[in-house]
């Protein structure tokens, strides 16, 4: 072992589990099927919008080799992810609500058997009318999704802070613009998959599951099927991506739990891209119309934002990504009056969730947006614009949100001497254009979406006569990193050597609860749960190396993998000795360490107020190069330069890779991706029609970290993932008006998008010179 | 009854009764427990379950096990080889090629198919040869990185002048 303390954070660490993804060794959930395994497969609904008069399930059942069939009427109890909207059921009971929801399950001994049996069942419905779009859905004599939701509205926000009536009349420059966001999916790599086994002696269930929140979908199974939580047992593989479309319990992993209890063995599950796809949970469609007011040297004087998003047919996080979308409204710039109406409504799509950059990445595209084109307007330079609206130091937003590292103004200061762009913005040939725009994201929710009493976040560190420290973490990595920044706190703290240290991940009968992986909250508060368990064992190491040295504690010196009296590095014990003294009479040790929010970093006291809460905000600006092609219309991006004040990095190689995961997400956004709906029907439940970036068409991606060591993270970490994903399509739009002089206000910017721009532009041109071919004269004359 | 496969997996000859309808991918991962190939997407579109077949990049969710008869298949599991990563595993490792690590098997054995036949790759050679393979993560940045990292390591070891 190490003789000097081995270094942990701020290191370019590869993936603690890389090893295992690189040669195909490990584990996700399908890889983990028991060959034995029943096969469950789902039917699903044929149409959007019907009322279940009859499932008919009974020629499935007889079906040799169906071990089991489940429709809505095994399971009454509804679930979703807030406490207060669950209006979901497992299988669909008495009326269908989008065109994929499961209505019944099978389980049979082989795939064959499965796929036959689904092709058995019949359905006898009452077609309903399809609300499909936002506009169907508020029409005033709209069918309704759900009762008591009148409007299909799912939740009204409405708030002002501040007088936005004064802040606009104290403006030089008003302006107004509607955007429009196309619905997108998350279309991570991995399929859903999970399995369950229901031990029928012990009343027991285990599931594996490729889940972000192996917490809630804990909570929800039992839930579901009327049984205790001790009676299931949650495993968490490898994930193969998730980015929020796995941040909530999902249909199939109820199902699965279901089905297994009713064949009582195990039953295997791998939904296809198409049902994945299906399942969604993504970005809403949205229509966001911002108004702005500017004084004439560029400071923002008031805000007034309405955004409605097109939630589909369940409640899923809806409130939650609407409140979200005036909440970080604010946070970023130095903005007193701020006016937000949000309306979240209910269609017969599936049911939007959580993606990366939750609720804030259409509102912060159109705020950007707004910005530079006002900016512009008053022959403005967009990055000194943004600099004039900075927030000045450590402050307390309109909307109670706390601000305490801020490091804008040099993610501001690295992207522009980067991309060159005072030589650059205006001045390239004509077709090429350069756009930025800035975004933020907060480090972890302050407050939990279920709140319990518990810390935030919990760790536990055990060490046994081996000598051998175990993290044992619930904190679900899905490829961001997290089971690596966790073991790099504690051998920072410890400074024990690298070999000393393993990380058990995910398994809730073993490791402590976490929350999840949701608003960016792990590095955030699972590592400064870490760094206070690994605090607490070097003291408990420390104390035990003091007995055996026989001086007191704070004469002793941590050195890793040894400890010395102080200035007298002769009398030293060993790791092992301290380890062995720590044992006697206590036996194997469990240290525990926590985190919790504060209450102060929980939020405006105003309704949905804890919404958007946390104790650091990331913040990221970027720039991007393009060129349009004149004859094709097709955009390519061809240099980005992305910066983001992460706080502190733990791990510089991981950030990187976040960074440029998230531009790039937005960059699909902004450019390509898009789910499409015939009556209803998603058409584009295939990576190739829905359509996210190839390595042929994404450029290089130069990032830059800003380290403004926040006073609360650990070692000053903030999150570093969602931050940069919000700029993109904003900074995409202002690089293709500065290629081409026209302005989009409408994503993603596909060849038709700009086509039509381009055709109308001309017909505006020549009917313009018509005019003045006909009415020379006058023109002269004035 | 169903017919028997002589397949070649990972240079080691195999003969297994192997239905013809069976794809290549089910084969590896149902039958040969090889579940390092993955399985993204329905068909086509999204590169990760990428094999090689005789030194060629296939997609095996795309082809029947039956129809390669007599040739030899090269999985991810193969470039683990005396007890080491291959130059392409360990540069994916140490550059994060892998995030989530859910298309790096085949984004490897894409790169393996690339090397072997072009030993110095330029970045515009990379994207031209990986754009059949999808990441979610990376926005490719650092697997191109990664690819060009390995390529001296690579030459070694296939002998090639470094």
């Amino acid at each position: 072992m190490n003789t000097k303390p081995s270094k942990g954070v701020g290191q370019r660490m590869p993936l603690y589990d890389g090893v295992e993804k690189v040669t195909g060794r490990a584990k996700y959930t399908a890889d983990l099927f028991p060959r034995d395994a029943l096969v469950g497969r789902i039917y699903r609904s044929p149409l959007p919008h019907a009322e279940l008069i009859e499932v008919d399930v009974s020629a499935a059942r007889s079906l040799p080799g169906v071990v089991a069939v489940i429709t809505g009427a095994d399971c009454d109890i509804p679930y979703g992810i807030l406490p207060i909207a669950q209006n979901e059921f497992p299988l669909a009971r008495d009326r269908v609500r989008y065109f994929g929801e499961p209505v019944a399950a099978v389980a049979a001994v082989d795939e064959e058997t499965a796929e036959r049996a689904l092709k058995l069942i019949r359905l006898h419905v009452r077609e309903l009318p399809i609300i499909d779009s936002i506009a169907k859905a508020r029409a005033p004599d709209a069918a309704l999704l759900h009762d008591k939701k009148p409007g299909n509205i799912e939740r009204e926000v409405h708030n002002e802070f501040g007088d936005t009536a004064a802040g606009f009349a104290a403006a030089d420059l008003v302006r107004e613009q509607t955007y429009h966001a196309a619905e997108v999916n998350h279309a991570q790599m991995e399929p859903h998959a999970a399995f369950a086994a229901w031990e029928p002696e012990r009343e027991q269930l285990t599931l594996h599951t490729c889940s972000m929140v192996p917490y809630y979908v804990h909570k929800k199974v039992a839930q579901c099927l009327g049984i205790d939580t001790a009676q299931v047992r949650v495993i968490k593989p490898y994930v193969g991506g998730a980015f929020g479309a796995r941040v909530e319990t999902l249909n199939f992993e109820i199902i699965v739990s279901l089905l297994a209890r009713a064949a009582r063995g195990a039953v295997r599950m791998q939904l296809t891209r198409e049902e994945s796809m299906l399942t969604h949970r993504g970005r809403p469609e949205s229509e966001t119309r911002v108004k702005l007011g500017m004084t004439r040297d560029g400071r923002i004087t008031a805000c007034e934002c309405e955004v409605v998003q097109r939630g589909g047919a369940y409640a899923g996080y809806g409130i939650i990504t609407i409140l979200y979308a005036g909440a970080l409204l604010n946070g970023i710039y130095d903005v007193k009056n701020v006016k937000y109406d949000g309306y979240r409504v209910y269609t017969n799509t599936p049911p939007c969730g959580a993606m990366r950059g939750h609720g804030t990445v259409n509102t912060r595209v159109a705020f950007e947006s707004l910005m530079t084109s006002m900016a512009a307007e008053l022959d403005l330079d967009p990055i000194e614009v943004r600099r004039r609206n900075r927030i000045p130091g450590p402050s307390v937003t309109p909307n109670g949100l706390r601000v305490e590292s801020y490091g804008l103004p040099q993610c501001l200061d690295k992207v522009e001497e980067a991309s060159g762009w005072r030589q650059l913005r205006g001045k390239l040939p004509k077709w090429k254009g350069i756009g930025m725009a800035c975004s933020h994201f907060v480090s972890g929710s302050a407050k939990p979406v279920h709140f319990t009493g518990e810390p935030h976040a919990t760790i536990v560190l055990k060490l046994d006569f081996d000598g051998g420290i175990s993290i044992l973490s619930g904190a679900a990595d899905v490829g961001q990193g997290s089971t690596t920044i966790v073991a790099q706190v504690v051998v920072e703290v410890l400074g024990v050597d690298w070999r000393r240290v393993r990380v058990i991940t995910n398994d809730s009968a073993v490791t402590p609860k976490d929350n999840g992986s949701y608003s960016s909250r792990v590095t955030f508060m699972v590592g400064n749960a870490t760094l206070d368990a690994a605090q607490k064992l070097k003291q408990v190491l420390v104390e035990a190396a003091a007995r055996r040295l026989q001086v007191e504690p704070d004469q002793v010196e941590c050195l890793g993998e040894s400890f010395h009296v102080l200035g007298d590095p002769s009398r030293a014990v060993s790791f092992s000795d301290a380890t062995a003294e720590a044992l006697v009479d206590t036996g194997t040790l469990h240290v525990k360490g926590t985190f919790t929010c504060p209450i102060e970093f929980q939020g405006g006291k105003h309704r949905g107020g804890a919404v958007g809460s946390t104790m650091g905000f990331s913040y990221a600006a970027q720039v991007v190069e393009v060129s349009v092609d004149p004859v094709t219309c097709r955009v390519s991006v061809d240099k980005i330069w992305a910066a983001l004040d992460c706080g502190f990095a733990i791990n510089p190689l991981a950030v990187e890779g976040q960074i440029q995961g998230g531009v790039f997400m937005g960059m699909g956004q902004g450019l390509s991706e898009q789910t499409r709906y015939e009556n209803g029907k998603m058409s584009a439940a295939n990576f190739l029609d829905y359509g996210f970036p190839t390595m042929a068409e994404t450029p290089p991606i130069e990032v830059f970290i800003v380290e403004s060591i926040d006073p609360n993270g650990p070692f000053g970490a903030k999150e570093a993932s969602e931050g940069p994903l919000a700029g993109f399509p904003a900074a995409l739009a202002d690089a293709v008006r500065d290629a081409t002089g026209l302005e989009f206000h409408e994503w993603p910017l596909t060849p038709e998008r700009i086509a039509k721009a381009m055709e109308a532009r001309e017909r505006e041109q020549r009917a313009a010179a018509r005019k003045t071919v006909r009415q020379p004269a006058t023109a002269g004359a004035a | 009854m169903k017919p028997i496969l002589r397949i070649q997996v990972n240079g080691r000859w195999r003969e297994e009764a192997v239905a013809d309808n069976t794809l290549l991918i089910d084969f590896l991962r149902e039958q040969l427990q090889l579940t390092g190939t993955k399985q993204g997407c329905d068909g086509g579109e999204c590169g990760a379950c990428t094999v090689l077949v005789d030194g060629r990049p296939r997609l095996s969710c795309c082809a029947f096990a039956a129809s390669f008869e007599g040739h030899h298949v090269e999985t991810i599991e193969s470039q683990w080889q005396d007890g080491q990563m291959s130059p392409l595993q360990q540069a994916f490792h140490e550059k994060l090629g892998a995030q989530c690590g859910y298309c790096t098997p085949g984004m490897i054995m894409a790169a393996e198919a690339l090397l072997r036949t072009n030993a110095e790759p330029s970045e515009a050679e990379i994207r031209q040869a990986l754009g059949g393979n999808l990441c979610r993560c990376t926005g490719y940045v650092k697997i191109i990185e990664s690819v060009q990292a390995a390529a001296p390591g690579h030459r070694q070891t296939t002998g090639e002048p470094a």
